[in-house]
Order: structure tokens, then sequence, then C-alpha cells
């Protein structure tokens, strides 16, 4: 089963919004999710995505399993790790390139945690997060799929990654939930 | 996979051998830290301290008895705010409060302190509240660099400002800037704020419990430990606290695979306060 990592920043809410949609209700792996700038409440950004998405979707909490076909989002303050085995585990460790959750901590997590079973994803962004995360991801056999930065709303993360990274595909969003729809189960 | 060829199980096995070094020749107990982060930590020290490896970090700390104090400081994470989760201080004010105030002589012990932030946010609700001179708060953690820096009492201005608003958020009743000196871009604390703090070295891992609590603060320390850390150190609490005394842990803490945490019921799910229930 492969697990999915997608990070997010400016303009993050409506690309995964897109992108949620198009995946089918009968994936199963684990989607964990992590948004820079997230709206202050709690679990707006899960409610929000919720309403769209054919996949449940919640915020991320600690020592639960993920569990395969649910869409997870890290909470607001803290930094989302993922154990061996898919627990999640929170953090309050500085603030990496200004941000928590950051999205290159989950990745790197993630990366140790799942190895080639994993597929890392990087959306819209005006900061380089996610680059060296989905850099450690390939190389531990993951599959990195990076959004056009000329689709993007703000073009910087995806071209930082692909900049440092590379990419197994590049495209729209349509087309990225497509792939994700085609990981071996 | 065997190790020669797959990475990652090489990698965890140089964790086991760099945390088997600070047991066994510091007595410092890693051994059930989550292994996510702690593994992260490691690999941030390893860089920072300019070595090659995990292996030969470990070596060196093995060898070199001077490095281990910047290993713990490296190892701990002394990130903290002043109030942060203004809900969670309200709740303490509104609820707890109340409830210490019928004690002559009031004990709080506020475990993994970090630099001290919560520390004087707490004894600025205490002294608000009209009970900082009958209490006596234990702050304690394991860093004593950390350690040292809160007893100080300086940080930078940008911080206090910051706070200003989850003071008030938090039910404050004068303004933070009374509780502090800014000089240029540092701020001193009013050292009366720690007149009856005692600041601690002490492992809630491997040392025992000291002193009979009315109130527990402990938020965010738990998630860096596995369920039976967890669930050992919340043992340990429910030893400490008095009966019907409270515990207070990080908003998004997770007690649920612990066993010891049915010795609590929950009064603010949100706030995550706990009281401990019936005898001991
Ligand atoms: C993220 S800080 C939490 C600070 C503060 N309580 C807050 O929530 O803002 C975690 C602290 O726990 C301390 N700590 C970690 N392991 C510990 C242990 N075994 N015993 C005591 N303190 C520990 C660390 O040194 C660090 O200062």
């Amino acid at each position: 089963m492969t697990a999915v990592v997608i990070g997010a920043s400016a303009g993050g809410p409506s690309a995964l919004q897109h992108l949620l949609s198009h995946l089918d209700a009968s994936f199963r792996g684990p989607v964990v999710v992590v948004n820079h700038l997230g709206p202050d409440g709690p679990d707006f950004l899960a409610d929000m995505l919720a309403k769209t998405s054919r996949l449940p979707v919640e915020t991320a909490r600690e020592r639960i399993v993920a569990q395969p076909g649910v869409v997870y989002v890290a909470p607001s303050g803290y930094h989302l790790l993922l154990e061996k085995g898919g627990r999640f585990a929170l953090s309050m460790d500085e603030k990496v390139a200004f941000s928590r959750p950051s999205i290159d901590v989950l990745f790197a997590s993630a990366a140790t945690a799942y190895g080639a079973n994993l597929a890392g994803v990087v959306l819209t962004g005006a900061n380089a997060d996610g680059a060296e995360g989905l850099h450690l991801i390939r190389r531990a056999g993951g599959l990195a799929f990076v959004q056009d930065p000329d689709e993007a709303a703000i073009r910087t993360m995806p071209t930082a990654a692909l900049a440092r990274a590379g990419a197994d595909y590049c495209g729209s969003l349509a087309h990225i939930a497509d792939r994700i729809n085609r990981l071996p189960r | 996979m065997s190790p020669e060829t797959d990475p990652a199980l090489l990698e965890e096995l140089e964790v086991d051998l760099f945390v088997e070094v600070l047991h066994r020749r510091y007595g410092y107990d890693f051994r059930d830290y989550g292994r996510a982060s702690l593994t992260r930590r490691i690999r941030n020290l390893v860089s920072q301290q300019g070595e090659q490896s995990i292996a030969d970090l470990a070596a060196r700390v093995l060898h070199q008895p001077e490095r281990i104090g910047d290993v713990i400081a490296g190892l701990s994470v002394p990130v903290s705010e002043f109030f942060r989760d203004p809900s969670v201080f309200l709740a303490l004010r509104e609820v707890v409060l109340p409830a210490l105030s019928t004690y002559s002589q009031i004990t709080i012990w506020q475990a993994g302190c970090a630099r001290g932030e919560e520390v004087y946010s707490l004894a600025i609700l205490l002294t608000e509240a009209g009970l900082y001179d009958r209490t006596h708060i234990f702050a304690t953690d394991i860093s004593d660099a950390a350690l040292a820096s809160a007893k100080e009492g300086i940080y930078p201005s940008e911080d206090l400002r910051d706070a200003a608003r989850r003071y008030l958020a938090g039910g404050g009743t004068h303004t933070l800037s009374d509780y502090y000196h800014a000089r240029y871009d540092r701020a001193k604390m009013d050292q009366r704020l720690i007149s009856r703090v005692t600041f601690a070295n002490h492992n809630l891992v491997t040392d025992e419990v000291f002193c009979e609590a009315h109130l527990i603060l402990c938020r965010n320390v738990l998630i860096y430990f596995t369920d039976v850390l967890q669930d050992r150190v919340l043992g340990k609490f429910a030893t400490s606290l008095v009966r019907g005394g409270f515990l207070c842990v990080g908003t998004r803490e997770n007690l649920q695979f612990s066993p010891a945490a049915q010795k609590f019921h929950a009064i603010d799910i949100k706030a995550q306060l706990y009281r401990l229930q019936g005898k001991r």
C-alpha cells in the first residue's frame, strides 16, 4: 500500500481542494497533508476540505495510526511526523524556515517510515519548503509529483522542488490526482 | 532487506547505538522517546557538530564526556512561548486557581519548563489571583542550559510584544509590560515572579517524584515519549498529585493509550485539563 504526503503553502487550500476532489473514493492509501499559513481555527482546513473530498478528511491526532483511504491534515503549531508503521507523532521543535508544521519534516519522516511505498507531492507556495523532503523521498525509492509551476498560484515552491529533487511527474492537479489514483494498492 | 542494503535500517541501528551510549555511559535514557522525532534531533546534532554520521557522533560522545552537555541541550527541545494557547490560561484562571485558593500552601510542579516562558506566565496568573505568596513552584527540565536561561529571564522583546495579546486573551487583568523591563531588543522579566520558584534538573524518565503537588503542568513534553513512557510518567504524576489535584497537558496530546490516564478524569478536554480522582 502506498502512502501519499502532500505539501502546500500560499494558494494551498484551493489547490488541495481541487486535487482531493479528483481522488477516487476507492483510493486505499493514507493521505497526509501539510499546509502552511493555515487559518487559525484548529480544524478549519480539514472541515473545508471534507466538503468536497470523496475521501474522509480529519485533523491528524498524535499516536493514531494513519488509516487507508483517509486524508489527514496537520494541526497548526506542531510539526507532524510519521513513525514506522504509520503512526502519527507531533513535535514542538523549532520552526523550520519559519514554518511549523514544516513540509520537509513530514516528508523526511515519511521517507524513513515508508521507503519506496510513498509518493510525495509538492504544490503551490511562496517558499522552498518540501524541496529537501522530496529529495529524501526519491532517494528512499519513493515517487515525486510536482505541480506544474506555470499552473500553480505561486510558482516558487514547485520550482524549488524541481530544482532540488526533480520529479517523476510534473503537471496539472487533475493529472497528479490521476497518478495518485493509479499508485500500487 | 538486510541492514547492508537498506539505509533506513542502518540508520536505525546507529540511533540504537547512540541511545545506548547515552544510557549506559551517562545515565540519560532516551530509549523510549518516539523514534521519528528523536532521529530528527540526532540528525540535526550530527550536522551541527560537524560529524559524518550518527555512529561517528556516538563514538565521539562515548570517549569525550565534556560533550554530553551540548548533546543533551541539542536533544532537548526548549521551545516555548508566553501564554501559549490563551484559552488554557483562561481555564487555569477560572477553574483551577479558585480550587487551589482553598489550600493554605499551594505546590505546583511545572515539568519540562524549557526556557521558562510558561513559568513566568503561571507566576503572573498567580500574582493576579492574589495566590502567589502562598505558592511554591517547582520548575524542572532535563536541560541545564534551558534551566539557566529560565532563571535569567531575558527574552527577545519581540516575544513579549507578541505575547501581549495572548496574555489578555488568557484573562490578564493588567498589561503584560508591567512584568518586564525592555531595553533595546531584550526584555528582562521581573525577578519577583521567580522569587517562589525552584528551578531544578529533573528527568521524568529516571528521577523519582519529589513533591506533593496540587497542580502539575506538563505541556508538550509527553508528545516526545512512546506510549509506554507516557504511561509511566502519567503514573508518576498520579503519585505526586494530592487527591483531586490537577493535571494540564498540551492541547494536542492524546492520552488514550495510557492505562494510567484512567486515574484522571477530564474537566476541560479543550484545555486538556484533568483531575486526579479517587484515593491514592
Ligand atoms: C517543547 S518543550 C515544552 C515547553 C513548554 N512546556 C510548552 O509547552 O511551551 C519540551 C521540554 O521538555 C523537556 N524534556 C524532554 N525530555 C524530558 C525529560 N525526560 N524530563 C524532563 N524534561 C524533559 C525538554 O528539555 C524541553 O525543554
